[in-house]
């Protein structure tokens, strides 16, 4: 017999869709037959009184956890978020009810053994329930009290070598598309570049030192699975330099009706027979391909690599050979003063170890921002506030027609003094001797 | 809120232990918060610490960017993870008797 009536969740549990209420059940229900014996160190009804909170929140339609809440683990400045219910007394199982964020390793890849043992720390220090994972990346352990902090984290270090991700003013924990593991896209190596990044700077990471919080997150190829361009205030996105491999053969084989257009992504339907010239000529943005007796050609200078081609065609067109990645900066969430996808600011950099020049460019950023943002502004905020050019000063980039997508229509320019010849020291007297009032 | 007692005084706190009003803040506080903050001995520089974001707080009404902190007191972050193991925020505030950091903490 559950503890709380949840006529409102239950309703949630039937459809087809895996439902999170059914799930947290069976955790309450396990919680309390405890057949393996743990010594739960939190309320063992933890679970029931979550799903009697949010019951109560979906009869009230309003939250109730209490504003905001400052725990941690001695050494660091972020990585816990503290939470605490506002009807402690009728829900004493969730009175605390922190979340702790924990890096995830690169483009999620996991061993059974490792999850298992993460859930046995969590089953006994912890609510049972997670979160896998977080929108920045990290796996959220959701739910435990303030005295179990310290207990996870000398756990979680001494045991499973495995640290805390970030929150806070400071560097987000770093999250990539799984890239050269999986996916023949890839134009460099993201889940190296992301982890070391990730361990380089630790200390931004755990210790907010920034005006605001930071994400960099890393994608092999414009199809931007990790969506770095919305999502992080540096985004790392892979391309090439050179020629789109093509291999006539395989374009003959889609032609021929043998190879599914886009790796059979929509077989569910029927488009009809796969016709080049209408699903990729027509349809290439910059209208560089043709295709005509029997031959794909493609003019490579004015490819913008928006990567169409290659994704209804996998087979037969390739990534080229000359890779690395264009850097884009700024993107942010509405507050405060609007959303902003990233925007260039390098168009190609080679991404080798051991990533100096890409360090450099951070690291520029950073000097900028930490001694210009203004409390609690995101980069792209102050990159508005200062300008763009003031951008590419700070970090020694000439400007580059790549960085605009179209130039400025109003003549409010500014000039630098050192540009104009005479400077801007005038006397007036001067003036009016050849223009009299 | 709950209520703490130490050396003679009583205190009202909320649940991560900040002090109700900073008008309540006396130099008791920093003897009972010094050891729920990990703090084995008050030296100096934690009190130049406290007067500093007190000072400001005064002042402006709100703590201190961790950058001003630094360059106020001139003690690198580093070193004010030195003095106060939860870090500015969570120790040093708290000990000054700052409201509690609020935001996508
Ligand atoms: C009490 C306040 C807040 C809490 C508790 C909170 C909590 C969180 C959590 C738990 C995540 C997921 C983190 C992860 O996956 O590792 C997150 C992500 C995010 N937060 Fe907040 N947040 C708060 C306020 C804000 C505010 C004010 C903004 C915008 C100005 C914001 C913008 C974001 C964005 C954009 C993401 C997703 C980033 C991504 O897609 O990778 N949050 N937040
Ligand atoms: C006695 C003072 C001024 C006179 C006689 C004057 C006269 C004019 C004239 C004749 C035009 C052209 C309108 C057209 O071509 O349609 C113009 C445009 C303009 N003026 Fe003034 N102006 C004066 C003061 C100012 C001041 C003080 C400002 C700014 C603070 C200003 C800003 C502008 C702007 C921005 C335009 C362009 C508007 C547009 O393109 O739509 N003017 N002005
Ligand atoms: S972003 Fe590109 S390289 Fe990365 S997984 Fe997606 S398609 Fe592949
Ligand atoms: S990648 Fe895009 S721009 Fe380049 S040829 Fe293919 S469709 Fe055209």
């Amino acid at each position: 017999m559950a503890k709380h009536e949840t006529p409102l969740l239950d309703q949630l549990e039937s459809g087809p869709w895996p439902s999170f209420v059914s799930d947290i059940k069976q955790e309450a229900e396990a919680r309390a037959k405890n057949e393996k014996g743990v010594e739960y160190q939190i309320p063992v009804d933890v679970c029931e009184d979550l799903l009697g909170v949010l019951e109560l929140s979906f009869k009230h339609g309003r939250t109730h956890w209490k504003h905001g809440g400052i725990v941690g683990v001695f050494g660091y400045g972020g990585g816990v978020i503290g939470r605490y219910c506002d009807q402690p007394e009728m829900f004493p199982g969730v009175a605390h009810f922190h979340t702790m964020r924990v890096n995830q390793p690169g483009g999620k890849f996991y061993t059974a053994e490792y999850l298992r043992q993460l859930c046995d720390l969590w089953d006994m220090r912890g609510s049972g329930l997670t979160n896998m994972h977080g929108s920045t990346g990290d796996i959220i352990l959701l739910g435990t009290t303030t005295p179990q902090l310290e207990e996870i984290f000398w756990e979680l270090t001494h045991t499973y070598n495995q640290d805390l991700g970030g929150s806070g003013s400071n560097l987000r924990t770093p999250a990539d598309c799984v890239g050269e593991a999986r996916c023949e896209w890839s134009c460099y190596d993201t889940q190296a570049l992301c982890y070391h990044l990730t361990q380089e700077y630790q200390d931004e990471l755990h210790r907010p030192a920034f005006p605001y919080k930071f994400k960099f997150k890393f994608d092999g190829c414009p199809n931007c699975c990790v969506a770095s361009i919305a999502r992080a205030d540096i985004s790392f996105i892979g391309t090439w330099k050179d020629d789109i491999r093509l291999d006539q053969e395989a374009v003959a084989a889609y032609v021929g009706g043998e190879l599914p257009p886009n790796a059979g992504s929509h077989a569910g339907r029927d488009w009809g027979p796969f016709d080049i010239q209408k699903e990729v000529i027509d349809l290439c943005p910059t209208e560089c391909m043709s295709y005509a007796d029997g031959k794909l050609a493609i003019d490579n200078r004015e490819c913008n690599r928006c990567m169409h081609c290659i994704s209804v065609m996998p087979r037969a067109l390739r990534i080229g050979n000359d890779r690395g990645c264009s850097i884009l900066v700024g993107a942010k969430a509405p507050i405060l003063d609007g959303a902003q996808m990233s925007t260039l600011l390098i168009p190609f950099i080679k991404v080798e170890e051991p990533y100096d020049e890409i360090k450099e460019v951070i690291e520029n950023i950073w000097d900028w921002w930490m001694e210009e943002g203004k409390n609690r502004e995101r980069l792209g905020e102050l990159m508005k506030r200062q300008g763009f050019q003031k951008l590419l000063e700070m970090c020694n980039l000439k400007p580059d027609p790549r960085m605009v997508q179209e130039p400025r229509t109003n003549p409010y320019i500014f000039w630098k003094e050192d540009e104009v010849p005479g400077g801007f020291q005038r006397d007036i007297k001067e003036f009016r001797k050849h223009h009299l009032r | 809120m709950p209520t703490v007692e130490y050396g003679g005084k009583t205190f009202t706190v909320d649940e991560d232990g900040f002090i109700d009003s900073f008008d309540n803040w006396n130099e008791e506080w920093v003897q009972l918060v010094k050891e729920a903050e990990g703090i084995d001995e008050l030296t100096d520089e934690h009190w130049k610490t406290v007067q500093v974001l007190q000072d400001y707080y005064k002042k402006n009404g709100i703590a201190p960017m961790v950058r001003i902190l630094s360059k106020v007191t001139g003690f690198k972050l580093k070193h004010i993870y030195e003095l106060f193991p939860s870090g500015p925020g969570k120790g040093a505030c708290k000990m000054a008797g700052l409201p509690k950091p609020t935001g996508c903490v």
